[in-house]
């Protein structure tokens, strides 16, 4: 089954509450924060109780995501170390501003998955831009691993970076939000937007996450589970796009029974992007009508 | 492995456990339980704290367990991290 990936919910690696709550918020994907939302000093309890959920927690319905901390801390070892061997399906790497971020965190990957017999690049990267250097490098990033399955945009560090104010219009992240989804679809994988930080302020909320979608973008992060419902909603199919995507994968289906090389719908040529687009459309549709019933 | 000297982890939020350690070696092991489901787990808690003490062999050891209704992956998770915090040769361990 196609895994979809819409919400990503920030759940602090060291508080076995929202650990043990990790699953019930619905979110596509949970980031298990060891980062940001762990005070130096508690590092060490957060990875270990991390690892003790991965071990023992039913954590299946969701895509297994842990934020580790940067590659120039010195926690950066000992997290991959001690969760590599719990086999997440992705690690959330802070602060890439080149490719060679991502070649030396995959060398280690490999090593540990050498050591601990696991299967050799199965755990994905996702590089957390969040630096002026790191939009700039995005494309070679984006193409630096075959492990790579999303660029992230960062946007609370990025705008502490650029010397800008976070605002909630974001005009100050427009150009970032553009080269991040460019240098993503480029490489082909996909962008995952900045999380939007007022969590009792809904429409504003909506606006941002629509906004993100026209962009490009096909996945937005959030701090507050109370997001991931509309986040959920907004980066679904909506019923229109469906019934796009039925009646061009009709009418190729009818052209190519018919023998004929150009297929036009609604006046429009249907092109190789525009089916590949429907099929996505329909893979993801068909999943979520999977987990519905 | 000895307990060279205090070391405090977890918190007292619910779902945690706070667990604190201190060099024993008059007296052995002396295990503290401080629970809010006592009654129900309080042995559970036991055994797993013996469990974990017996993985490091650590014979000598006073520790009080001020539990919060944390499951066993947490008391273990912590119990770790308060054994390691107490060998003072962590270099994460700047205990509060």
């Amino acid at each position: 089954m196609t895994r979809i990936r819409r919400s990503l919910l920030f759940v602090p690696g060291n508080s076995p509450a929202m650990l043990l709550n990790a699953g019930v918020f619905g979110a596509d994907s949970i980031i298990f924060d060891l980062e940001d939302a762990v005070a130096p000093n508690e590092k060490d309890a957060a990875r270990i109780l991390v690892r003790n959920a991965f071990r023992t927690l039913e954590y299946d319905q969701f895509e297994k995501i842990i934020r580790v901390n940067s590659r120039h801390s010195p926690f950066f070892t000992e997290d991959l170390q001690m969760l590599i061997p719990t086999l997440p399906d992705a690690i959330l790497l802070p602060k890439v501003e080149d490719k060679q971020d991502i070649i030396d965190t995959e060398t280690l990957m490999e090593a540990l998955e050498r050591d601990n017999n696991l299967p050799l690049g199965g755990i994905k990267i996702i590089p957390l831009i969040e630096t002026a250097l790191g939009v700039e490098n995005a494309f070679s990033i984006a193409r630096s691993s075959k492990r790579i399955s999303a660029l992230f945009l960062g946007a609370e560090d990025l705008t502490a970076d650029l010397g800008v104010k976070r605002t909630k219009k974001g005009k100050e992240i427009l150009y970032s939000r553009g080269r991040i989804v460019i240098a993503a679809r480029a490489a082909g994988i996909t962008a995952i937007d900045t999380p939007f930080t007022d969590v009792d302020d809904e429409k504003g909320l909506i606006k941002d996450a629509k906004f993100a979608k026209k962009l490009g973008f096909t996945a937005k992060a959030t701090i507050s589970p109370r997001h991931v419902t509309t986040i959920n909603r907004i980066f679904s199919p909506t019923e229109e796009e469906v019934l796009y995507a039925e009646r061009v994968m009709a009418v190729i289906k009818k052209a190519e029974k018919e023998g004929k090389g150009v297929v036009a719908l609604d006046g429009k040529m249907i092109d190789a992007p525009i089916v590949a687009r429907a099929q996505r459309v329909l893979e993801i549709a068909q999943t979520l009508r999977g987990d519905l019933s | 492995m000895r307990i060279e000297k205090m070391a405090v982890a977890g918190s007292l939020e619910s779902n945690d456990v706070l667990v604190t350690v201190k060099p024993n070696e008059q007296l052995g092991r002396e295990i503290i339980i401080e629970s809010i489901v006592e009654k129900q787990y309080g042995e559970t808690i036991r055994k797993v704290t013996e469990e974990v003490l017996n993985d490091f062999k650590i014979d000598h050891i006073y520790i009080l367990i001020q539990d919060r209704g944390a499951l066993d992956c947490t008391l273990r998770a912590r119990l770790e991290t308060v054994i390691l915090r107490a060998q003072g040769g962590n270099k994460d361990d700047q205990n509060p």
